[in-house]
This record gives C-alpha cells, structure tokens and sequence, in this order.
C-alpha cells in the first residue's frame, strides 16, 4: 500500500506539471551529460592506455643502480672505519637478462617478461635512407608483453617466425622507404650491415613507433649492434596494469634495478589528459548545479504555494517528519524517473557519438569518436544526481517543516 | 433539528447519552503576536473550559484575540504562558509531536476559508486526517469517508476535486473532514464567513447536531450573532480578554 505521504508528494508534483517538467528535464539532462562526457572523455584515454601498453608494456626495467660508498672515519678515532652509502650510479642496461626475468616472473600481478635489445640503426631501401630503431625481441616473450601481434596489418607473424632475417617494420617507416611485404632492405649500424626481408608491416597508431621501430629476431639483432649477452630493457605486461607504479616500487626495491611504471613514462599525455577530464567535470559540475538550482527552485516554488496545505496537514495530525518526507518524496520521485530516463538519455547519446567518424592518427589509431560502456559511469551520474537533488531538496524541505501552522492560518508566515 | 450522524459508528460504542464532561480547559493564556515595536499583547490572561456535547461560541470585534485562543486551544500555537488541557491531559508544554499527535486524534478543525486540498478529491480530503492516524483499516476508513460525505450531503460527489466544488460544498467537506478522527474537540474559525445563509444555516446544524449525537465539544468563533445566538454558551471577548 503506498503511503500517505508518498501519494500527496505524487499528487502535489503532478499538480505543477511544467515546474515538474523543468525539474525532470534537468536531472535527465544532468544525468545523461554526466555518462555522455565520461564516456567520451575516458574513451580516449582508456584508448591511448591500451595503445602504448600494447607497444611499450606497463613496466620497463633498464639500468642497474649500483650505490657508492666512502670510507669514515668513526667517532672516538682509532683504527675503525665504516661504509657510508654516497650515491647512486647508473649502470646502463641488464647484464643477466634471463635471471632477471625469472626473477621477476615470480612477482604477483606480472603477466609476461619480454628482453629487449635495443639501438640505433640507419635503414635504406632501393628509394632512400631512414634513421630507425631496432628492437631485438624473442617473439615468443613479446607478443606476451605486447600487442604486436594484433598490430600487424600486411603480411604474416607466422612469415616472420620461421625467417630468422624476417623484420618487423611500422606502417609510417615502410611508407617513406616504400617498402612492402617481401621486400628486402639493408640495416646499418656502427659499421655492420645485414640485409633483410620485410615479412610484416604493422601499424601501432602511436606515430613515434610506427615511424622507427623495427623488430628483429635476437640473434639477428645482437650481431647487427655487436652486443652478444645482456639486453637494453626487460618489458613487462602486468594483469592489472593500474597497480604499475606500486609493482614497479617494490620491483626496483628487490632488484635494485631502475623499473619504470608506464603512468611515469607517459605522464605528458596523461596529465594532458587530466586535464580534459577536469575541464569536462568543470562543465558537468556547472550543469548538475544547474540541474539541482531547478529543483531547488521547484520545491521551493511548490513550499511556497503549498503552505496552506502544510498548514492543513499539520492540524490534522501530520508531523513535521511528515512535512520533510513529502517534500524529500517529491525528490525522490523526479530523482528515480531522472535517473531511469537519463541514463537511457545518456546510453542513447554514448551510442550515436560512437558512430560519429573521427579519424585519428598519431598518439592512437581510430576512424570514430571513441566511447566506454562503462556501469560506473552510470552509477557514478545516479549517485551525484542523488546527492545533488537531495541536497537540493532538503532546504526546501527543512523549511516546509518548520513552518509554524498558526501562522500560516493567521496568515503570518514568513 | 434532524440528527444526520445518527447513523456514524460512535466514539464510544455502546455508551449511553454523552455526559458532560471536561473536554478541554485552559487557565491564564498569555500570548503576544510580531516583534520589536510590532509586538502586541493579545491574549492577557485568559481562561476557559468546554464540556462534551456543548457548542460554544466566542465572538468579539476584530482584533480582539478570539482567533488567536482558537490557535491555541488546538494546539496549532503555543502560549507564551498559562495551560491548556485536552481531556485531562496538559498539553501546552508538551512537544511538537505530543501536540501535533493529540490534534490528530483528539481535535478537529473547520477553517474559515474551508482550506480543502484542492488537488484531491472530497472523498481523499475527508480519508487524509484516517490515513496518519492509521486507527482504521484501509477499507473502514473509505466507508467512514463516505459515511461522512453522505451526511454532509455530498454523497454524489465523492470524486469531485476540490476545484470542483462550490463554497458551501467545500465547507461541507471540512466538516466532515474535522469529525473524520472522531475528535472529543471541534474547532471552528467562523465556520459560516464565507457562505450564504443558506449553507452558513447547514454547516451550524451540521457542527451543532454532532456535539448532541456523540458529544463533542464545538467552539466557534464567529462575527454572526444568530448562529452565536443557537450555540449552548457564548463568551465575548475584547481586547485579549472575556468581559462576561
């Protein structure tokens, strides 16, 4: 059975059909900007996460930290003297990759390990000369740690895996050496050249890789940048990529290694994108308080108009508890339709701003506006809708309930 | 005079006639209205008793404080000092919610500008007061309602938004909205102001006929002498106070 006080807030809302109109339409519009800006606004940067933990992992180690140490001289003088820590020194590289990355396979949360060689190489084809970088990779370990083998677009890995002079080669840099698959190229580094076969072409969408990262086979690589134990760089996906930074902490604690999370490395564009979703919260903010203004405005419009009826109800018993629910249910009402409607509202607008094309190409790879689905966004929108509109509410609210029925009887009430 | 309640479930069931006994009592109402230099004295010592199936009337000139006594008889204000009992019970210091819960249960209101809810139907206005006291079930406070409604003379227009009812009928409906509770008290703020003689003869048979059949004490204020002239006792006041 509904309660007393739930069917007069039904009834005094539906009375006010245009201020509940108004109040409705913010609360809907509120909630559906709200999923509507996260959605577009986290797009984006879950988009360009995923790219660069697709080419880069979510953790690198590089240079060993090798510490410094003194000799002083201890208090009281005599003959005793002890090592004091001075500093700490960069070693450039890993010298034992294979213990290392055992090492570092026992961690929790570490997915694969992938040892990387590294260098700087001059690439020419029949039409022209290119600087570049070529990664020396297992393919096995860093399609692990990667996602090179989704980024292929031409050829074959399988082409690739069985060519021990089979190369790796990003879209941009096959473009301006006019390379396809198949096609031989020279490598030249610090002397040594080695010819190659392009047995695949992939395409990241970050345009810094696909424009000089060339992936060659270990063996080939350590002959090329005459480098015949160690690696440049261990790679290291993670199955929870948001704890990078404290797996990183503890990682660069037990090896003694600098470790790398890719929330530091990649910072500039994460801050840039920061910045974005604090602009949007700015402008989603601004139209929630405006949401919540028409409901405020609302209820107070109806305390206003319903003061005889308050006045009424508290001669015939109703408590002030009561007055408060009524006005609180009120809320509610316009909250509970707000909310279905709007994340509807809000679904709706997500989906048809998916199909808008947007072609990018340089930080990532797309053809349209990218959006999430993601359930917190809507439940994020319902519960600040809620805090607002029962904020919003509860003055209006309180006030109905303090005012005194004689008063308004003797028509005094302020 | 015909009695239309005869028919209502009584009070108390299976009592014999109603007996005059104390329904409400107040001794030395202080009450001072506005603020600063605003502020005035209204009330200044007053004192006044109500038995079970009387009806009283208070009248005076304007200003003279008889609203405000009203107010405060029903709970609706407080005194700034002096006592008010509702059949035996001190309420005047007690909390808002004492107070409020014994206007539900004990106290019935006929306001002068009738004060329906006007976006709900007679039936709903008259099942509001039954609904918070929740002493009935869901199914005997429709019947009652209707009961009510049929003897006010309104029984084909149950369904009727407030809107939709003229002056007198809206009346009507407030009266049977006050006795929907089965109030020992009725309060009546020039009940009759607003109507013709017609309905203003109507709603006084109505209010009187009921304090005979089940003995509630009415009080009324009114400006009119012949409806102050039909009640059992009228109390004139001026300036804050009765003069006999």
């Amino acid at each position: 059975m509904i309660s007393p006080n739930l069917r007069i807030a039904h009834r005094f809302l539906t009375a006010k059909k245009r201020a509940m109109f108004m109040s409705l339409s913010c609360t809907i519009l509120g909630v559906g900007l709200y999923i509507v800006t996260q959605a577009t606004t986290s797009g984006f940067e879950q988009f360009f996460t995923k790219t660069i933990l697709g080419i880069n992992g979510a953790i690198r180690i590089e240079d060993k930290f090798q510490e410094t140490m003194r000799s002083v001289a201890a208090a009281g003088g005599g003959d005793s003297y002890f090592a004091r820590r001075d500093g700490v020194k960069n070693i450039e590289g890993i010298e034992e990759p294979q213990t290392l990355m055992k090492v570092v396979r026992d961690f929790y949360n570490v997915r694969g390990v992938s040892a990387v060689i590294r260098g700087n190489v001059q690439v020419t084809s029949a039409f022209k000369t290119e600087d570049a970088q070529v990664f020396g990779i297992k393919l096995e370990d860093h399609v692990r740690v990667s996602d090179l083998a989704e980024q292929i677009t031409n050829g074959d890995l399988d082409d690739y895996r069985n060519s021990p002079t089979g190369a790796l080669i990003g879209r941009v840099l096959a473009d301006r050496l006019q390379l396809g698959v198949g096609d031989s190229f020279q490598i030249s580094s610090r002397g040594e050249t080695r010819q190659v076969r392009v047995a695949a072409i992939y395409e990241t969408g970050y345009r810094e890789a696909d424009k000089s990262n060339i992936y060659l086979h270990q063996p080939l690589a350590r002959s090329l940048l005459r480098r015949p134990t160690g690696a440049t760089f261990l790679q290291i996906s993670l199955q929870d990529p948001n704890r990078a930074p404290q797996d990183a902490a503890r990682m660069e604690h037990v090896l003694q290694y600098s470790v790398k999370p890719w929330q530091e490395r990649e910072k500039t564009w994460l801050a840039v994108f920061r910045a974005l979703r604090i602009s949007t919260g700015i402008t989603v903010t601004v139209f929630t308080l405006i949401a919540s203004l028409a409901m405020f405005n609302t209820l107070a419009m109806i305390v206003l108009e319903k003061t005889k009826d308050i006045a009424i109800l508290r001669s015939m018993g109703y408590e002030r508890s009561d007055v408060t629910r009524i006005f609180l249910w009120q809320a509610g009402i316009v909250l509970a339709i707000g909310a279905i409607i709007g994340a509807l509202f809000g679904a709706g607008i997500t989906w048809l701003v998916g199909q808008v094309p947007l072609p990018i190409n340089g930080i990532f790879k797309t053809d349209r506006f990218i959006v999430t689905w993601d359930v917190n966004h809507y439940l994020g929108a319902i519960l600040t809708a809620v805090v607002m509109v029962m904020i919003a509410s509860l003055i209006p609210a309180r006030r109905a309930a303090r005012l005194e029925p004689g008063d308004i009887v003797r028509g005094t009430a302020q | 005079m015909p009695a239309p309640f005869s028919f209502l479930p009584s009070p108390a069931s299976g009592a014999a006639a109603p007996e005059a006994t104390r329904a409400l009592r107040c001794r030395n109402l202080h009450r001072h209205l506005g603020e600063g230099e605003g502020r005035v004295q209204v009330l200044k010592g007053v004192s006044f008793e109500a038995n079970r199936g009387q009806v009283y009337a208070i009248v005076g000139p304007s200003g003279c404080g008889k609203s405000t006594l009203l107010y405060l008889l029903g709970l609706l204000d407080r005194p700034d000092e002096g006592e008010i009992e509702i059949n035996g019970r001190t309420m005047s210091n007690h909390d808002d919610r004492a107070r409020t819960a014994a206007r539900g249960e004990h106290i019935g209101f006929v306001f002068q500008f009738h004060f329906l809810m006007l976006e709900f139907t007679a039936l709903e206005n008259v099942m509001m007061p039954m609904h918070k006291l929740g002493r009935l079930t869901p199914e005997a406070r429709r019947d009652r309602a209707v009961a009510l409604l049929e003897a006010v003379g309104l029984e084909g227009k149950t369904h009727r938004l407030g809107t939709q009812l003229s002056g007198g009928e809206q009346q009507r409906v407030a009266v049977a909205r006050a006795l929907a509770n089965q109030p020992t008290i009725l309060l009546a703020d020039e009940p009759t102001g607003n109507l013709d003689v017609k309905n203003s003869n109507l709603v006084f048979d109505l209010l009187t006929g009921l304090a005979k059949e089940h003995g509630q004490a009415v009080i009324l204020v009114t400006h009119n002498p012949e409806i102050a002239q039909r009640c059992d006792v009228t109390r004139r006041m001026r300036d804050g106070v009765f003069v006999e």
